[in-house]
């Protein structure tokens, strides 16, 4: 069975579950106190200024010169103190806290690679290849390599690392390090066309031991189907176009344009996480892709319903 | 100077001389043919308004859309199509052509004491061009049902043939290199007009600090353009002629698109937003009923604004992955450009604290603006740390971010400028209270509208998503923003409605109903076509409360010096000191601009469906057309 469909899994730049997401929420809070701190100060001012309508002079004392001395001190000298500040924070010790590690010098590393619209996530040490969702061991510093095959696109998890844009012919890293158990929701960030909106994945990230559960199944070729149903619908998807643009580990499928379905059934969600991975929602994209994420490059075959009850159960079974 | 002084008779012949010389046709002919900067002000007015509805209508579809989680009110293409048109739409066709074309041009030689602006026929060929550029666009998704949908910036590769397949994108493109030109013709105008048609007397230390602010913006567009122009050239050429320009397989780069985009993309900010510094050091120091404190801080921070604005473009792609060097270089160079915000923000405090301050609407949309304008900046200094940028770039906190600076900041200060200025331009007054009344919905409105969205972007919901799940954490949010935006409309349907109302009912206004300081108010409202019946001539940076400066006028005018009643006329000055330097003859109305104009728009628009003969003919008609626009014209018989 999949894994039951986490309920909300987080997307929230301000709820981090790594040290990189957690240091940029501090550097948040920290300058959003300082920014109510002053605009609270302009509109102070304003009031002030509509308070004391009817009389032509400062509060504190002074004349023009006094004002213009009030000018330059809050509006050159306050800012260029708390800007160097903000700098030297953010821009000097923050920006290099949450870098990118070196390619290779991770212990894991997972290829990401976005498409019109979904994500393909290859492991390239073990020879894992999945889609839309990607598994990290806990505690663990794994480098994403981010590239993209078609248009520009976002790798993002705000719950583990800030963003980083997937640009033709560019290869980029991020961090992710989780600091503890949980799924993580990530989204294209990067316009991308029709179905951007409809371009999200899940981060799991596991206890070691579990993670490399998973890993060990997901290696593993796809399983021989065991009903005769099953069975039918493996012919059928070889027979049907299904095969020339999906992969199936184990079979004679192996296109490249969709994602990787050698363990389809271990996934939680279908469609860039679109819809739950149940069986029914599974017939229902099946026969109709184009009703739930319009434009997406999944013809609909016209399956008889025999073909697409026994294909469905075929895929059902590749867990 | 106003006519209810009481005039010698030729005093009063001079300007019975000066009416005949300068009038215009009546009627629709007079408007087709006109070079008066006002009349053109007039139809940039107008003609932005309809964009600025188009827009509007184009933003209240999306937040419908958006209001609940997996709406179907829009298609994803629709969706698409109208947040593109919507961005293109309110910057290139509403912001930049209702603040340079429609305010600019009716107060710039006003303020200035000019009779008009350096190149009158130039103006109107501008105004027709981008009357042109807006017809290509929205004409061409009139006839081919395809609009751009790509957003504004349009990234490559999204943006080519393969991804991007029909006309949309070519609308897009040939319609902002068109509208470009329209631009640049104008600020070239500007400039000359800024430097050379001061009254005499006005220094380079006397002009209006609106004046500053327009030099500025029209230096920023005559340098922000041409990347902007390359880029989509660039652009057409791989479209339609299959350069490789941006195709990583042929050695291209699609970052070369958006280096290009930002290089004039963020000047261009800049250019939105000075127009409305320069609006609110206009109605500041009236309301306050003191000059503007720390003047020349003030002037120099409007140059310094759009100088620095050339050096922070990266900072629009600090996602992409670029070396941290560059990052760390384009974010401090985003904090400089902090300083003279800041500068100009309590240099508009303190002259309201130390002034007495009538708060009428003009001064609270001010006031609006001053505290929008302080919650974008905020928010702007916060993409400066380049980790947070990362983090909420490309979500809502941006879109929160922008349209604080764009609609609170560029547009507040314009329905400010609306009201302050309205008597002048009509002769009539505002309703005041129903435009207080109006101010506060449409403030109200924005922050409903807008606040939600940093919120909603720091919970993780990207820009540019037609619809999204419910779950997440962002229902709330945006169905607040959806009531904020109708609230909004709202405001903006009771400013417009009190504008009409009052253009036809309001109380006659006068002269100078608010006892504004510069050269406008000296005037009658609405001017004559001659603008001043004397060029006047000054010695401090609000001309109007120097009583004695214009006594002096006054007698001028009745002694005969300055008027220039003998022809077309408008004196020059000197660069620096603003010393009379020379009379210059101007045009008067004609239809080469419009023709001009004309064959313009249809070169691009047969280039566009491909019919490159006939192109080349209306590029012929357009040739000849310029010749005759500078053909020698008979002299004018000496008026008797």
């Amino acid at each position: 069975m999949p894994p039951a469909l986490h309920l909300s899994p987080g997307q929230s730049s301000v709820h981090p579950a790594s040290h990189a997401s957690q240091e940029i929420s501090h550097l948040w809070w920290m300058m959003m106190i300082a920014g109510w701190i002053g605009f609270a100060l302009v509109v102070f001012l304003l009031t002030l200024g509509w308070w004391r309508r009817n009389r032509a002079n400062l509060p504190f004392g002074g004349g023009d010169r006094a004002a213009t001395a009030w000018i330059v001190g809050l509006g050159v000298g306050v800012p260029i103190v708390l800007l160097s500040a903000l700098f030297v924070w953010a821009d000097v010790f923050v920006i290099n806290s949450t870098a990118a590690p070196r390619e290779g010098s991770t212990r894991l590393t997972v290829d990401v690679i976005g498409h019109d619209w979904w994500w393909e996530a290859r492991y390239p040490a073990s020879g894992v290849v999945t889609a839309n969702e990607i598994h990290i061991p806990v505690g663990t510093r794994v480098a994403a390599v981010v590239t993209t095959g078609d248009v520009i696109h976002s790798f993002w998890v705000p719950e583990l690392n800030r963003k980083i844009d997937m640009i033709p012919g560019r290869r980029s890293e991020i961090l992710l390090d989780a600091e503890h158990a949980g799924v993580f929701r990530g989204q294209c960030a990067e316009f991308c066309g029709l179905q951007h909106a409809h371009m999200s994945f899940l981060v799991y990230a596991d206890p070691p031991d579990r993670f490399r559960a998973w890993l060990k199944a997901q290696q593993r070729p796809s399983a021989a189907p065991a009903s005769a149903l099953a069975r039918r619908g493996k012919d059928v998807f070889l027979s049907a176009s299904c095969a020339d643009c999906h992969t199936i580990r184990g079979t004679s499928a192996d296109g490249e344009v969709g994602p990787d379905l050698t363990h389809l059934a271990s996934r939680s969600t279908l469609a860039a996480n679109t819809i739950p991975n149940t069986p029914s929602e599974l017939s229902d994209w099946i026969r109709d892709p184009q009703h739930v994420k319009p434009g997406n490059r999944m013809p609909a075959l016209g399956l008889s319903p025999d073909a697409l009850k026994a294909v469905v159960a075929y895929l059902d079974s590749l867990r | 100077m106003a006519v209810d002084v009481e005039l010698s008779p030729p005093a009063i012949a001079r300007i019975r001389r000066l009416e005949r010389i300068w009038e215009e046709p009546r009627g629709v002919l007079g408007w087709l043919t006109t070079t008066d900067h006002k009349r053109i002000g007039l139809l940039y007015f107008f003609t932005t308004l309809a964009f600025f509805g188009a827009g509007g209508i184009e933003a209240m579809l999306i937040r419908t859309q958006l209001a609940v989680p997996n709406a179907k009110v829009l298609d994803p293409n629709a969706y698409d199509e109208l947040f593109t048109l919507h961005g293109v739409t309110m910057i290139f066709f509403f912001i930049i052509p209702m603040t340079v074309g429609a305010f600019g041009n009716y107060l710039v030689p006003l303020m200035l004491g000019a009779r008009d602006m350096a190149f009158p026929r130039l103006n109107a060929f501008s105004y027709w061009l981008f009357l042109g550029s807006g017809v290509l666009l929205y004409g061409g998704f009139a006839a081919s049902s395809q609009a751009p949908a790509c957003g504004w910036f349009c990234y490559a590769p999204l943006n080519t043939a393969g991804y991007s397949p029909g006309h949309g994108v070519d609308f897009y493109a040939l319609g902002l290199i068109f509208n470009g030109i329209s631009s640049t013709v104008a600020a070239i105008n500007f400039i000359v007009t800024i430097f050379k048609l001061r009254a005499p007397g006005m220094s380079l230390n006397r002009l209006p600090l609106f004046n500053y602010a327009m030099l500025a913006v029209s230096f920023s567009l005559l340098f922000a353009l041409p990347p902007l122009t390359i880029d989509l050239v660039f652009l057409e050429l791989q479209r339609k002629l299959g350069f490789h320009f941006f195709d990583v397989a042929h050695g291209g780069d699609p970052l070369l698109w958006q280096h290009l985009f930002w290089l004039f993309g963020h000047p261009e900010v800049y250019i939105i937003v000075l127009p409305a510094f320069g609006i609110a050091t206009s109605i500041i120091p009236t309301f306050a009923k003191r000059r503007m404190l720390a003047f020349p801080l003030v002037a120099l921070a409007e140059l310094l604004v759009a100088f620095i604005g050339f050096g922070v473009w990266a900072h629009h792609m600090f996602a992409t992955g670029l070396a941290t060097t560059t990052l760390v270089f384009f974010a401090a160079a985003s904090m400089m450009v902090v300083v003279p915000s800041t500068i100009q923000i309590f240099a508009w405090l303190f002259t309201v604290v130390t002034g007495r301050p009538e708060f009428r609407a003009p001064l609270l949309f001010i006031g609006g603006f001053i505290v929008f304008f302080v919650i974008g900046g905020i928010t702007g200094i916060m993409f400066a740390a380049i980790p947070f940028d990362q983090q909420t770039t490309d979500t809502y906190f941006v879109v929160a971010h922008f349209h604080f600076i764009i609609f609170g900041a560029a547009v507040f200060p314009l329905f400010g400028g609306m009201y302050y200025w309205f008597p002048k331009v009509t002769g009539r007054m505002y309703h005041e209270r129903w435009a207080q009344a109006s101010f506060w919905v449409t403030f109200v409105g924005t922050a409903l509208t807008f606040f939600p969205m940093h919120i909603v972007g720091l919970l993780g919901m990207p820009r540019r998503v037609y619809t999204y799940p419910s779950g997440v954490g962002w229902d709330s949010y945006n169905l607040s923003e959806t009531v904020g935006a109708y609230i909004l409309t709202g405001g903006l349907l009771m400013i417009f409605a009190n504008l009409a109302w009052s253009r036809f009912r309001g109380p006659v206004a006068g002269a100078d109903p608010f006892h504004g300081g510069t050269l406008e108010w000296t005037t009658t409202s609405p001017p004559p076509p001659y603008n001043f019946p004397v060029i006047p001539e000054v010695t401090s940076p609000y001309p109007n409360w120097d009583p004695p400066d214009r006594e002096r006028d006054r007698r001028r005018l009745e002694r005969g010096q300055l008027v220039l009643d003998a022809g077309h006329e408008t004196t020059a000055s000197t660069v620096r000191d603003g010393l009379l330097d020379e009379i210059l003859e101007m045009p008067s109305e004609s239809w080469w601009p419009l023709v001009t104009a004309a064959c313009i728009t249809a070169i691009f628009a047969f280039l566009l469906t491909s019919h490159f003969a006939i192109a080349g003919i209306f590029a012929l008609t357009a040739a000849l057309a310029v010749v005759g626009w500078h053909w020698r014209e008979p002299e004018e018989p000496e008026p008797a």
